[in-house]
């Protein structure tokens, strides 16, 4: 097909480069500069979509970020696919394969139109809440068709084979839009020494002098764009960001980009290239310079494809040598949209009429239109147009003074395409985003940037300065008071001479009055995308809802993903009318985060996949690697959770790894266990007050265990600590606790006793360490070091130094698993090489390497505790029978005493650990079954408790488990009941959690 | 995303290197042991939620891991006043 | 208790290093660096090598105590950085300003026995050194697009107006931390932890990627 509403010349676009793309399985052809909204009005589509709710036909209304319509689905594969991309935002490339979003099952069949022609009235808003409700089973299928015909896009379903990432950013200011205003206070700041980011969503900087004919200095507007662009690229400190969207502006002056650096090249980005980035920016001042958008009028069918905002047809014939149809109306509130109709008469093609809705107008303009002989049609507006896929004729009329009623009678036009102009909305979003209200002005018939507390300077068309000389002042005056601001010195700075324009006053005109009233008349939509229509805001306001908010969450206005650029403003008049009142009376509109929707891509950055989380390795990660370890997620830490021999299932290898232990030896990499190097004159007065036992007393090569509780008197860590010298200790916590239990410490030392002489450093990974366990571990030790290490010389929680394979090491006679244990502690780097040497020499003894599972069972046949499992932060001691572990007689008032002494944790009844031993000991109880008394008692059943650990045990040929039960320390010996998911009820008998060797006479050898 | 002075660094540093620890200037009670439930549970479980002026405790995590004392204005976010451990705040509500 | 050194040590204090028969592996030992940058690419907008093995210290004391700088600088040969943010270099010698009563000093792994036992020896009252050697890596991060590569991994300002050589900063690195030290022009230091050095290795490689990384042993 041929380009049918290409101009011969003009534009920025490159006539010698075609490109072919795709739009709905047919091919088309562009040029390079196009987007693929100008190329497709170049080709004469006029069909993009259709409408979410109505199924309406709809067209390209705008030419940028603002457009409702033409979204797009964009990707020539499954894993390229893009949803919701706005065809006037998206550049053209060679091969750029684009759906319509909307129509199922195709755009110009479609069946939802059916529904929608039909079923128009039967579709006020509100309808899907009050139809689809109910009955609420349905919701998910109703849902599934709603969605499916309503098309918002759709994800792909492989895996996305580009690369995204983020890149932080500090600045001194951030200058957000590259028109007159945001090129000329990026050129003052830069000038003055400032680092500073210039970001602009479009392809190109220069803003609206893309498509200006104005000149500067004497030269072509794009001319003036080409110099400061060149000269800011020259600027080390500045980062020039094409294709850019600012689309958050956060707290203390943080805002995100959305930078796409290949979508305008290709399908996929070229040579494994980043696609898209995520720049995260810290400036000390920003300045939004993010222009205006132009609001359509709301009048009837005003959403018939070729019904366009006047502005965006002028950016069509003057940047891309477009022009979108054959006959032209335009409707208008103001000067401004008169060049729209010069631009059109001017690419020789026909203007109907300038249908000014204004009694009097009268200006420069006025005069060059009425100069090339176009009828301009004052007092009027247009009221409908007809057509369906395409506008085929125009309805006008003479309305009142203060735009509320027809006065006359209608005349019909013929055209193809209506502009119109309501004035321009200044892209205030920004500013929202931190929480500034907007404050409405009169003059503008805009909203303006409110106050905020952000170092934010605006210029330009956002402050409603619509003159390039304004705008270009505003610029410059941004720039320097910036710098002031930072204290730097000003460089001399010459805003370049344009020609004057002035402007007269525009009509505060936003819905078009009809001959009938608005629920009778056609459709008057205000925002496009949502489907809201005149008529129903205003059944909103009637059926109550009378809070802008309200109205706009009632009827879905602004929650498209245009975020009611377009329609916001036209909606709050609509309802501002209804409600007889002003339109900052009525409200005002508050938009946020993200101004454009962002890709997932972008926001995940390369925190995906292998990089996703981080994985922390012992020093011996390699070796459980090379013998088949399965792993456990402990925190970030990758430990081995059983080292299965091939053949054997899960259960298999951890009753092998048990067996092996407690007959002969077995080994654990316990390297991720929380280390604290503790020193100071005071450190054993600081281990009194954190830990629930005492500390004064333990000698130096000594250990013992603590519990740690927070103030309310509960359990949140639980370890070792070691007396290494007088003033020295080792503190170990558990593995997910190491940064919380260190943080902990800090907290209480800096703020409650920094008068308490003591240090804390984590050693965590400095030290590798691996516990030898079994009735052979000592024979393996002694194989392995010079040290003495009967019995009588290092006895049960002692410590010594000493050398293990020829690394010094500090070994601990501490046990997690019942057995003869010791714990080797070598500086990380030699790890490797003592647990290689540890197998060596264990071969004979069988040394069985086990993982976080078996440990688990092993100390769960001692009835030992895992802070964390067995503990959920509302258990104390005395709870798990550990009041052993507490000693209420320490003369400072350790963290938790006072909270274990509420009423609530000494009352009777309190859920207390016990061990749990199931009638028939091949089941094994899931942990988190809950506990009854009564399995016959009515549902709901009192619940007396939960299972917290539960294994098989392979040493007593039985499970065996731990859990709470009500009052379970009174209760040994007695029944409990576990109704299961499955229907099945176990029974079970309370006993003492310690299932093996209750006298400790196994690790006491 | 706020910007943080570090009163021990010398420098603004982003948020996601700081933890918050919630109100500040609640000292623990001396003599624990003596105190009422009541006075013990305001220790515990009270706090402030002013719409305005909060001083906040936070801590340079992922730097100096020091401790330190925040005002901020709840509604604005705005940070007016950073202080050490053990100073006493200029910027007070009125 | 007193503050001056009795009879008994009131810390322990332990050469840990075995005889040089016994190879130590730092943490990305198992990544055979000689190999990669044997086989890898000689040109590249980063450069990347991993200085294993190095002796690391903490030193904890009051900057205000003088008599405590004034025995902590005897031993170093350099007066310890109390400035924030910054790191003092001589020798074989490195001092890191880390809070303001925390440093980290790098020697020579081979060295770090004889500074931890002579700072123990020269130091009084309250302070705390821990040889924390196997907890640690040193990066070293180079080349033109370096700096580009320390925006994608970390929040901090790292423009050379705002990061002078020799400056020192702990914070956030991708999805853990390091310390980062501006060692020259085009040259940083990342300390970072021994079980996150694979992590960090990988997020490395995968942010140079774009400006070509080329590995050095």
């Amino acid at each position: 097909m041929s380009q049918k509403n290409r101009l011969q010349s003009g534009g920025r676009i490159d006539r010698s480069k075609p490109l072919t793309f795709t739009y709905n399985g047919k091919q088309y052809q562009g040029f390079a500069g196009d987007t693929l909204a100008s190329a497709l009005l170049a080709n004469g589509v006029d069909l993009i979509g259709r409408s979410f709710k109505y199924s309406r036909p709809r067209g390209i209304v705008a030419a940028g970020a603002e457009e409702p319509n033409a979204i797009m689905q964009l990707g020539a594969t499954e894993a390229t696919q893009v949803p919701n991309v706005r065809a006037t935002q998206q550049e053209l490339f060679a091969g750029l394969v684009s759906g319509s979003t909307n129509g199922w099952p195709s755009v110009d069949t479609d069946i939802m139109g059916l529904v929608g022609k039909v079923g128009g009235k039967m579709m006020p808003p509100g309808f899907y809440y009050k139809t689809f409700m109910y009955p609420q089973s349905m919701w998910e299928t109703y849902e599934k068709v709603i969605r499916k015909a309503a098309g918002l896009g759709r994800s792909p379903r492989e895996y996305d084979v580009d690369i995204y990432d983020k890149m932080n950013q500090h600045c001194d200011v951030m200058v957000v839009g590259a028109g007159p205003a945001g090129l000329t206070a990026a050129l003052a700041a830069a000038r003055g020494g400032a680092r500073v980011i210039i970001a602009d969503e479009q392809n190109e900087f220069g803003g609206s002098l893309l498509s200006s004919k104005e000149t500067l200095d004497g030269k072509a507007a794009s001319a003036w764009v080409a110099d400061v662009v060149k000269e800011l690229e020259a600027n080390e400190n500045v980062i020039v960001l094409p294709r850019s969207t600012v689309n958050g502006y956060h707290d203390h002056n943080f805002l995100t980009i959305h930078e796409r650096r290949t979508e305008h090249l290709a399908d996929r980005a070229p040579n494994g290239a980043v696609r898209a980035r995520y720049h995260r920016v810290r400036a000390k001042w920003v300045v939004l310079a993010t222009g205006a958008h132009e609001r359509p009028l709301v009048f009837g069918n005003n959403d018939v494809p070729g019904c366009m905002v006047a502005n965006a047809v002028s950016t069509y014939i003057s940047r891309y040598g477009v022009v979108p149809g054959r006959e032209l109306v335009l409707m208008t509130t103001n000067d401004s949209a008169y060049q729209t109709a010069l631009d059109w008469h001017d690419a020789g093609r026909k203007v109907q009429a300038i249908v000014d809705t204004r009694k009097n107008p009268a200006g420069k303009l006025i005069d060059a239109a009425r100069e090339r002989g176009i009828t301009v049609m004052t007092g009027s507006a247009v009221i409908d147009v007809q057509g369906s896929k395409r506008v085929s004729g125009v309805s006008v009329a003479p309305i009142s003074e203060d735009g509320t009623k027809v006065t006359g009678s209608v005349k019909k036009l013929s055209a193809d395409t209506v502009a119109s102009s309501g004035g321009w909305s200044p892209v205030i979003h920004l500013s929202c985003h931190t929480g500034s209200k907007p404050i409405w002005n009169e003059e503008v018939l805009g909203f303006l940037p409110g106050k905020t507390v952000q170092k934010q300077l605006t210029a330009g068309a956002i402050n409603g300065t619509f003159t390039t000389a304004g705008a270009l002042e505003e610029g410059k005056k941004a720039g320097l008071e910036a710098l002031e601001k930072m204290g730097k010195d000003l460089p001399s700075m010459d805003v370049p001479a344009t020609e004057s324009v002035t402007y007269g006053k525009s009509m505060a005109l936003f819905h078009v009055p009809h001959t009938k009233p608005t629920s009778q008349a056609p459709k008057q939509f205000v925002d496009y995308q949502n489907d809201v229509t005149a008529a129903g805001i205003e059944l909103a306001c009637r059926e109550g809802f009378e809070s802008i908010e309200h109205v706009k969450r009632y009827t879905a206005m602004g929650f498209g993903t245009d975020q009611g650029k377009l329609g916001n403003i036209n909606g709050m008049a609509v309802a501002a009318k209804v409600l007889n009142q002003s339109i900052p009376e009525t409200g005002t509109t508050i938009f946020r985060p993200n101004y454009t929707p962002i890709t997932f891509g972008a926001i995940a950055g390369r925190d995906c996949k292998e990089l996703f989380d981080p994985e922390r390795y012992s020093a011996m990660h390699k070796w459980h690697l090379e013998h088949g370890a399965k792993f456990e997620d402990v925190g970030q830490w990758k430990r081995p959770w059983y080292f299965p021999k091939a053949g054997e299932s899960m259960q298999q290898a951890l009753d092998r790894e048990c067996l092996a232990t407690r007959e002969s030896v077995g080994i654990l990499d316990a390297s991720t266990l929380g280390k604290i190097d503790i020193q100071g004159k005071d450190a054993r007065e600081f281990l009194g007050r954190v830990y629930s036992n005492a500390w004064a007393k333990l000698g130096v090569g000594r250990c013992r265990y603590g519990l740690m509780l927070k103030e309310d008197g509960m359990i949140f860590d639980d370890g070792v600590t070691s007396c290494l010298a007088e003033n020295h200790f080792l503190m170990t916590t558990t593995s997910g606790g190491a940064a919380t239990v260190l943080n902990w410490l800090e907290l209480y030392h800096q703020t409650e006793w920094p008068e308490l002489d003591v240090y804390f450093t984590s050693v965590t990974d400095h030290w590798a360490t691996m516990t030898i366990s079994g009735p052979n571990s000592r024979k393996l030790l002694e194989e392995l070091t010079d040290a003495d290490v009967s019995k009588e010389s290092f006895s049960f929680m002692d410590w010594k130094p000493m050398t293990v394979a020829g690394v010094p090491a500090r070994v601990f006679r501490i046990s997690f698993t019942g057995e003869l244990s010791f714990e080797i502690n070598v500086q990380a780097n030699y790890g490797l090489h003592v647990w290689e040497k540890l197998f060596e020499h264990g071969e004979k003894y069988n040394l069985t390497p086990y993982g976080t599972e078996t440990m688990h069972i092993l100390r769960a046949e001692k009835g030992f505790i895992i802070a964390g499992q067995d503990t959920d932060g509302s258990v104390h001691p005395y709870d798990l029978g550990m009041g052993w572990a507490v000693s209420m007689n320490k003369p400072f008032s350790f963290i938790g005493k006072r909270g274990m002494q509420r009423e609530d944790c000494v009352r009777a009844e309190r859920k207390q650990m016990v061990g749990i031993k199931t009638l028939d000991p091949n089941v094994v109880l899931p942990e988190g079954a809950q506990a009854v008394f009564d399995p016959t008692a009515s549902i709901p059943m009192p619940m007396v408790g939960h299972i917290s650990s539960s294994y098989w045990s392979a040493t007593l040929g039985r499970s065996i488990a731990l859990g709470f039960v009500k009052g379970g320390l009174e209760k040994m010996g007695e029944k409990v009941y576990y109704p299961l998911a499955d229907g099945r009820v176990v029974e079970a008998e309370i006993c003492s959690p310690i299932f093996l060797d209750p006298k400790g006479e196994r690790q006491n050898v | 995303m706020f910007y943080i002075y570090c009163p021990y660094c010398g420098e603004h540093r982003e948020e996601e290197e700081f933890h918050n620890h919630g109100q500040a200037h609640i000292e623990r009670p001396k003599d624990p042991d003596s105190c009422t439930d009541e006075e013990w549970g305001n220790y515990m479980f009270f706090r402030k939620n002013p719409k305005g002026l909060h001083h906040e405790i936070w801590v340079h995590a992922a730097g100096c891991r020091k401790f330190f004392n925040v005002t901020r204005h709840t509604v604005t976010y705005e940070i007016k006043e950073v202080y050490k451990m053990g100073e006493q705040p200029k910027v007070v509500a009125e | 208790m007193s503050d001056v050194n009795s009879e008994a040590p009131t810390v322990a204090l332990m050469d840990q290093l075995p005889d040089a028969s016994i190879q130590g592996q730092s943490p990305l030992f198992h990544a055979d660096l000689a190999t990669v940058a044997k086989k890898g690419p000689k040109t590249g907008g980063v450069v990347f090598k991993e200085q294993a093995l190095m002796g690391q210290i903490t030193l904890r004391l009051n900057a205000e105590n003088a008599e405590q700088l004034k025995a902590a600088e005897k031993v170093l040969g350099v007066s310890l950085p109390t400035q924030p943010l910054t790191s003092v270099e001589s020798g074989d010698v490195s001092v890191r300003w880390i809070s303001p009563d925390e440093w980290l000093i790098i020697v020579p792994g081979l060295k770090a026995f004889d500074v931890e036992s002579a700072l123990h020896a020269a130091l009084s009252g309250h302070y705390q050194v821990v040889n924390v050697s196997g907890g640690w890596t040193v990066f070293m991060l180079s080349g033109k697009n370096a700096r580009d590569v320390l925006q994608k991994s970390a929040p901090v300002d790292v423009h050379p107006a705002a990061f002078p050589v020799g400056k020192v900063v702990t914070t956030v690195f991708a999805k853990s931390s390091a310390i980062i030290r501006r060692a020259g022009d085009d040259q940083y230091e990342l300390v970072v932890r021994r079980s996150f050095a694979d992590y960090l290795w990988l997020w490395l490689q995968d942010a140079s990627r774009e400006y070509g990384l080329v590995v050095e042993a």
